[in-house]
């Protein structure tokens, strides 16, 4: 063996790679690891396939056991044989479909809600995708959306209008979530930099703003909406129930949204205003492309954290009687006919929430991740 | 202000709280000269410097650059920074951005300068500071010394007539001054007003038309780098030359 073999590249030793070596890094590194591991996978063995015969295996869809059509709750398995081995019964949420989908919109107009959704798929994908071709275009629509949206939903210009004490289920659910999301946004900046601005009459304002919603718990602000707001109005202006709703939303979630961003803010090194500032751009030049950019980046999990918060915090709706998709599904089980199912009810309404969360919270990773190739922030 | 000065300060005071940091600061520098300005750290010298494209904001007395005086007036302040560029102790490129595109941005914006004439623009800027190959890496991506000459590239993309350094090589290795140092002299070659802030004291040789030594908020001595150097009058200068030059 020659001397300088002592220098040449090794792979690194087979037992601190591959699915084994990783196993014994992570699960078995020490006897309380191990019997953590062991605990851990028994607790799983026990769940997982319980959750799935009660939800899937054993669970009646159409038809219960018997094979009979089921329409109200005698039918359901569980009820019918107590005394049998039966999972959960959908027909519930199958029967109802409709109502946790779009409330009491009429059926023969539901296409304007289908196409709003599918829409709303397109508005996202410049925002979702990067290197989407067109996406000059497609952001132009992107923000024309809440106006298609609104004549879809709602109507006008020769659609049928459709009053929105007749939207409900997940379209109230969306509509409140993505609007109050996406208003919120752009206020929440705007919130953000007024608080921090030189002029102390801007600042004060924003202060006393975000200070005030925030102080404010959210059911209260939408009593406030629901009850106190149209006596602000000038008389003869009746805005709609669900108006007022999104406006206590959105106001709310900028608030918030507002903190988050001047966290951000108060990230980015003086340095870089001054750099700014010193190449000639102007104040609104500053902020959009050099001290923005950052700040939002560097407040992404928190903008996704809230963004979730808000989402969820729609249910508090029912309070006020609209009926959004928790709303729909305590109707549903209200109603003598499915009485008694609320399992399958909140089982289904939180698996529908989760989708939608967890597609929010996976998408921040995302864009985590794609910000962070090539950049070294803390470089500077 | 006398006839052919570009940068004037005529009994500039400032206060940082009730702490003074310029004590009736008068410099005149006339078109294509280079000053260096040293002196002990909290002297003031980065004070002023920054005063002159109004980073900072001075309270009494007078400072005209280019014709313009430096007031309140924010349009004055636009066109003061149009024709003054500044280069940063900690380089301040913008981490988001790619080199070129740290470059292009303010010709883009400020200067409404189209996409592709800025490209070229900052692809000749970066030839003359000698990275071009490096135009589409990330500022976290390039050592100390390549962020230093991206930054004079960034500043020079906007056509100054004016450039001011704050300490330009301070944070840099010892490896990498010289590269700096060394597009810094090709520019005052080429017939750039500057003001630099440095310690380098070999460039202030080399490049400098007049040195001026700062202490305490004050200018304490003006002179040509000969006189400063081998002769020179204050006895503060003395001590700051003997302490840098010796240590």
């Amino acid at each position: 063996m020659e001397n300088n073999s002592n220098f040449e590249t090794r792979k690194p030793p087979v037992a601190t790679t591959g699915i084994l070596g990783w196993c014994r890094q992570h699960l078995f590194s020490n006897w309380i690891n191990s019997f953590i591991t062991l605990l851990v996978i028994y607790f799983l063995y026990q769940l997982i396939p319980w959750f799935l015969d009660w939800s899937v295996f054993s669970a009646d869809f159409w038809t219960n056991y018997k094979g009979e059509l089921i329409v109200d709750r005698t039918f359901c398995s569980r009820v019918a044989d107590p005394e049998g081995d039966h999972g959960a019964c959908w027909a519930i949420i199958i029967v109802r479909f409709y109502q946790f989908m779009y409330g009491f919109y009429p059926s023969e107009q539901v296409w304007r809600v289908n196409l709003t959704y599918f829409l709303l798929v397109v508005a996202l994908l410049p925002l979702l995708i990067e290197k989407i071709p067109g996406r000059k275009h497609l952001i132009k629509f992107t923000i024309a959306f809440p106006i298609v949206a609104f004549i879809l939903l709602y109507g006008g210009f020769g659609f049928q209008i459709i009053p929105t004490n007749k939207w409900g289920g997940l379209l109230v659910t969306l509509v409140l979530g993505v609007f109050g999301i996406a208003i919120a946004f752009p206020l929440g900046i705007l919130l953000a930099l007024g608080r921090r601005s030189q002029l102390p009459v801007i600042s004060m304002f924003c202060t006393l703003f975000i200070e005030f919603i925030r102080g404010v718990p959210l059911i209260t602000l939408l009593f406030f909406g629901m009850v106190m707001l149209p006596l602000f109005l000038p008389e003869g202006l009746n805005l709609d129930g669900l108006v007022r709703v999104l406006v206590a939303v959105t106001l709310f979630q900028a608030a918030y949204m507002a903190e988050v961003i001047r966290g951000g803010l108060q990230a980015i090194p003086r340095g870089q205003y001054e750099a700014a500032q010193s190449v000639g751009l102007s104040y609104w030049q500053m902020n959009r492309k050099i001290i923005l950019p950052q700040a939002i980046r560097i407040s992404i999990p928190s903008i996704v954290n809230t963004s979730i918060g808000l989402f969820k915090d729609t249910t508090l709706v029912i309070i006020i009687g609209l009926l959004d998709l928790l709303g729909i599904g305590r109707g549903a089980l209200a109603d003598a006919t499915w009485m008694g199912l609320s399992n399958e009810v909140y089982v289904f309404v939180a698996l529908v929430f989760f989708i939608f969360t967890f597609s929010m919270s996976r998408y921040s990773l995302y864009l985590e991740k794609k910000l962070k190739t090539g950049i070294n922030m803390g470089a500077d | 202000m006398s006839e052919n000065s570009i940068i004037s300060l005529q009994n500039v005071n400032k206060w940082f709280g009730d702490f003074q940091v310029l004590k009736d600061v008068n410099l005149e520098v006339k078109k294509k000269e280079r000053i260096v300005v040293c002196g002990p750290s909290g002297s003031g010298k980065s004070t002023m410097i920054r005063c002159i494209n109004r980073l900072e904001e001075h309270q009494e007395g007078k400072i005209v650059v280019d014709g313009i005086e430096l007031t309140g007036n924010l349009k004055n302040i636009d066109s003061v920074r149009k024709e003054v560029g500044m280069v940063f102790q900690q380089f301040n490129l913008f981490p988001h951005l790619s080199v070129k595109e740290n470059i292009t941005l303010a010709p883009i914006w400020v200067k409404k300068m189209p996409k592709a004439e800025a490209e070229e623009l900052a692809m000749k800027q970066l030839e003359i500071v000698k990275i071009p190959e490096q135009a589409n890496k990330y500022p976290g991506q390039l050592s100390g010394g390549q962020q230093q000459r991206v930054a004079i590239a960034r500043s020079l993309a906007m056509n100054p007539n004016i450039m001011l350094f704050d300490e330009p090589t301070s944070a840099l290795d010892p490896e990498m001054i010289k590269e700096v140092l060394d597009v810094m002299v090709d520019l005052a070659e080429g017939g750039m007003t500057m003001i630099v802030v440095t310690h380098e004291m070999g460039f202030a040789k080399t490049v400098a038309d007049r040195m001026v030594f700062m202490d305490e908020g004050k200018i304490v001595e003006e002179a040509s780098p000969d006189k400063f150097f081998n002769n020179p009058e204050s006895d503060r200068t003395k001590l700051f030359l003997s302490q840098i030059l010796h240590q």
